[in-house]
């Protein structure tokens, strides 16, 4: 990267430097890994606790990776099967692969979730999980684990990478080709399916584009394709309007990368990012000022994302007090802060993506291209109560399996639950065997317990609680909700 | 308060008292409901109340359309889709209206712009944060006693009920609301917001959970899909004697893109006799009469099949309302299949508002100006 590219961040940060030249202390250091991070153990905390802030910042930076930890599931090298070739099959081999899909699609989740619990780098793993939702598409369309996990590789390589190189990648990307549509789009007839989200989801947001541009962009990303036996993609020059278009005030022969350029070009993109990442990382209140401020650096920065995130995270808005536990956690990040925090490393993950997917976030299914509206949203008498009764089971105390299991074949599955509901919930159960906590893991020192697991003060009364009676109330506290 | 052990025999006292408190109050309830069943997707409404007279339908359908005796026939020249038969009962009952055209001008083809439309009765180019019911509410709250304003039945958004203002809760059966529901507690607020929204969201499902009861039976039996399930639950809830206002339950994909005609059926077919299965429990437990069940999807969709077998994203649509005292019929107008708009589309002949207003101020007496604006006029089916 060029000097260029650091000035404008390096304006922003250099003023705030000397200000904060003390460590962040354990608290701070919670805050820290708990919002860039899934939780965060006793002892990950308190290795960056003697940190300034500065440096803090630079280390979670420093270890950000491109690539996972993880070896990824041994279906994904298995040789694509082209979608032509499956709706030739008899019906019930296709229903047979159906089911194998569906299959690859838990374990797909249950080895990202693992990355999660394990990575040496949360931080890459929560902007892979952020860029997910941006660029929200699902495996209920798409049908192909394969290329869901493909997608999720170019999440990750550019986690913390540029966004402008993102966005170019993900209008390539079969997953997406396919999610919206693009893959069949031709000039006869053009798909505006993809030019439309590009457009109000991606990049400059409802309201800044009208329906001519979506038109327009349309042509320019038609032949856009995908490779029928390899799922790779595939540009199709016989698809491909090569005619002039209007887009945003610009003229020419413009293809889908020129497009996407022209979108880059406009100081809505930068602002649109910037805004979201503020909700994901520091309030959900943007101040539209400093959103302002540091979305021009984005852009003069070509969209380098490790700068913005390091003026995000050093300044002083990230550590307020006042934004401090102002986040309600996701289903994900509640599910696996969980086991992170707490130092369980279940040998079966799957368990934890019903348990998600039953919270209201079920990782490669967002629920439609805006993806998961966030915020307060998650919160609902439903989900809130389901995420006490995850974490009753998970804080229950020793030797739960069999009487857990008894209780959930003996529940009315029959009664007024959805079919499957009750099987679904068995499994749950059986496959959380190995969910339970270790109290000798945890600090002996009681602020620092209470610090470590909530970052809001305490609603309820700790009073007089020790030990393992201490950790239940903490963790079944409405603020164990928030981060 | 603090969590103990004392604050949940508290909290099991009160219960004991609310269940006196009940048997005191048992009655006709104050509010009457509305059970509103989603078409999540988007229905094909031509489809699903069919104008088989018109020669239009068939020429925009080679694939699609339904054969004219396949048709269960309400009149000269529109009927229901086969699917639907179990329906027909209600329809010479005149416990059925039918709805046709049920749209809004400048119509979003946009699943999720288009539900957020329907659900919060914006105009397509405004943006709303409350729910149209929630709005409601928070200008005429039920009854104190109530279980709550309104249920949403599954793991689904809120949807009509969602922003501050509702007393509205989700779950997916009572029974096991009730079993979790001793994990949540009633804790005052907080200037936190997002605190203080977890906190409301306890305090609901506490105050709820005091006044519902589950495991009630019925004579009547529900089929055995996942729409029947949830007829059972709004059937429950319909039935409980702490009154509530507004269940929601739903049903789909509707969203028929490609091979519609049997995924389309089998989903008509669960709607039927689900909603069969909800009158016959609703008549049993002698609430019939006091419940108003009616649809609502995003959109409809267009009126020409599509190359795949399917149709795609349309606008206006058709949609059913039933109860002991709705005034059955047909209402709106045929869709107009020779004026559709440029993208293929036909006019809408209701405006979704208007159906609203419907419920608001013909069913319960709240002043629908106040909570959908503009100047509504009700339709007179109930």
């Amino acid at each position: 990267m060029t000097t260029r590219k650091f000035a404008a961040f390096f304006a922003l940060a250099a003023a705030a430097l000397a200000a904060h030249a003390a460590p962040i202390g354990y608290e701070g250091a919670r805050h820290l890994l708990n919002r860039t991070g899934f939780g965060a153990s006793d002892a990950e905390v308190a290795a960056f606790a003697p940190l300034e802030r500065e440096a803090a910042v630079e280390r979670l930076l420093a270890g950000a990776r491109t690539e996972a930890v993880h070896k990824p599931p041994a279906f994904v090298d298995d040789p694509f099967t082209p979608f032509y070739k499956l709706k030739a099959l008899p019906a019930e081999e296709r229903m047979a692969f159906q089911r194998k899909r569906v299959q690859e699609g838990v374990e797909l989740r249950g080895w990202w979730l693992r990355e999660m619990l394990d990575t040496p780098s949360p931080l890459t793993e929560r902007m892979t999980l952020f860029w997910h939702n941006h660029f929200a598409t699902s495996q209920q369309k798409v049908r192909s684990a394969q290329l869901m996990y493909r997608q999720n590789v170019l999440l990750r390589r550019e986690a913390l990478g540029n966004f402008a190189s993102l966005l170019h990648a993900i209008g390539k990307d079969p997953a997406m080709l396919v999610w919206l549509d693009n893959a069949g789009n031709r000039r006869q007839a053009p798909n505006e399916n993809f030019a439309r989200e590009v457009m109000e989801l991606f990049t400059l947001g409802e309201g800044h584009y009208g329906e001519a541009d979506v038109k327009e962009a349309a042509r320019a990303f038609t032949g856009w394709s995908l490779e029928r036996e390899s799922g790779t993609y595939l540009f199709r020059p016989a698809f491909h309007d090569f005619g002039e278009k209007t887009v945003l005030g610009r003229s020419g022969r413009f293809d889908g990368d020129d497009v996407i350029d022209i979108l880059l070009s406009r100081p809505e993109t930068a602002r649109f990012v910037v805004a979201k990442l503020w909700r994901e990382f520091i309030s959900p209140d943007p101040d539209p000022a400093t959103v302002a401020r540091w979305a021009s650096a984005f852009r003069d920065s070509r969209y380098e994302v490790k700068p913005l995130m390091r003026a995000m995270l050093t300044s002083d808005a990230f550590w307020s007090k006042a934004n401090r536990g102002s986040l309600v956690k996701s289903p994900v990040g509640l599910v696996v802060g969980t086991l992170r925090t707490f130092d369980i490393h279940p040998f079966d993950l799957r368990p934890a993506v019903f348990a998600c997917a039953a919270l209201g976030q079920n990782p490669l299914s967002p629920p439609n291209v805006k993806g998961w509206p966030g915020g307060d949203a998650w919160i609902t008498s439903a989900t809130l109560l389901s995420r006490k009764q995850w974490i009753d089971r998970v804080f229950r105390g020793a030797d739960p399996p069999p009487m857990m299991m008894a209780a959930a074949d003996a529940s009315p599955a029959a009664g007024a639950a959805a079919p499957g509901e009750g099987r679904y919930r068995r499994m749950l159960e059986r496959g959380m065997a190995d969910y339970a906590f270790d109290p000798s893991k945890l600090p002996r020192d009681r602020s620092r317990l209470v610090s470590l697991v909530l970052a809001a003060t305490p609603v309820n009364s700790i009073e007089g609680l020790e030990g393992a009676e201490l950790v239940r109330a903490l963790v079944s506290d409405p603020a164990y909700q928030l981060q | 308060m603090t969590f103990d052990r004392r604050r949940f025999l508290q909290a099991a006292g009160l219960a004991t008292l609310a269940a006196t408190a009940r048997i005191a109050l048992a009655g006709e309830p104050r509010r009457k409901l509305l059970v509103l069943v989603e078409l999540k997707g988007g229905n094909d409404g031509l489809n699903t109340v069919i104008p088989y007279a018109d020669p239009q339908y068939a020429a925009l359908r080679p694939r699609l359309a339904i054969a004219r005796d396949q048709v269960v026939q309400l009149t000269q020249s529109t009927g229901l889709h086969p699917a639907l038969a179990p329906l027909k009962d209600l329809w010479d009952r005149r416990e059925l209206a039918v709805l046709q055209g049920v749209g809004y001008p400048e119509p979003n083809l946009s699943h999720f712009r288009s539900i957020e439309i329907w659900d919060t009765a914006s105009r397509s180019d405004e943006y709303l944060e409350q729910g149209w019911l929630a709005r409601a509410f928070a200008l005429s709250p039920s009854p104190p006693d109530f279980a709550a304003d309104g249920v949403v039945v599954g793991p689904n958004a809120m949807g009509p009920l969602s922003g501050k203002g509702a007393r509205a809760i989700a779950l997916s059966n009572p029974e096991q609301f009730l079993r979790n529901a001793r994990l949540a507690h009633d804790e005052g607020t907080s200037s936190n917001a997002a605190l203080a929204h977890i906190l409301r969201v306890e305090h609901d499902v506490t105050l709820s959970a005091q006044r519902l009861r589950a495991g009630r039976t019925f004579a009547t039996e529900f089929p055995r899909t996942a729409f029947g399930a949830s007829a059972g639950t709004a059937a429950q809830l319909a039935a409980n004697e702490a009154g509530i206002a507004v269940v929601r339950v739903s049903l789909g994909s509707f969203d028929t893109h490609a091979n519609q005609l049997a995924t389309h059926a089998n989903l008509l077919k669960q709607l039927a006799e689900g909603l069969v299965a909800l009158r016959g429990a609703l008549v049993e437990a002698g609430r019939w009469d006091a419940t108003v069940v009616a649809t609502y999807a995003e959109f409809g969709r267009r009126p020409r099949e599509n190359q795949s077998g399917g149709t795609d994203h349309g606008t206006a649509s058709a949609h059913l309302v039933l109860g002991g005292r709705v005034k059955g019929g047909l209402y709106g107008a045929a869709p107009a299949l020779d004026r559709l708009d440029g993208n293929g589309n036909p006019p809408f002949a209701i405006d979704f508002r208007d159906y609203y207003a419907t419920f608001l101020e013909r069913w319960w007496g709240i002043d629908a100006h106040a909570v959908l604006g503009g100047s509504r006029t009700p339709l007179r089916f109930v």
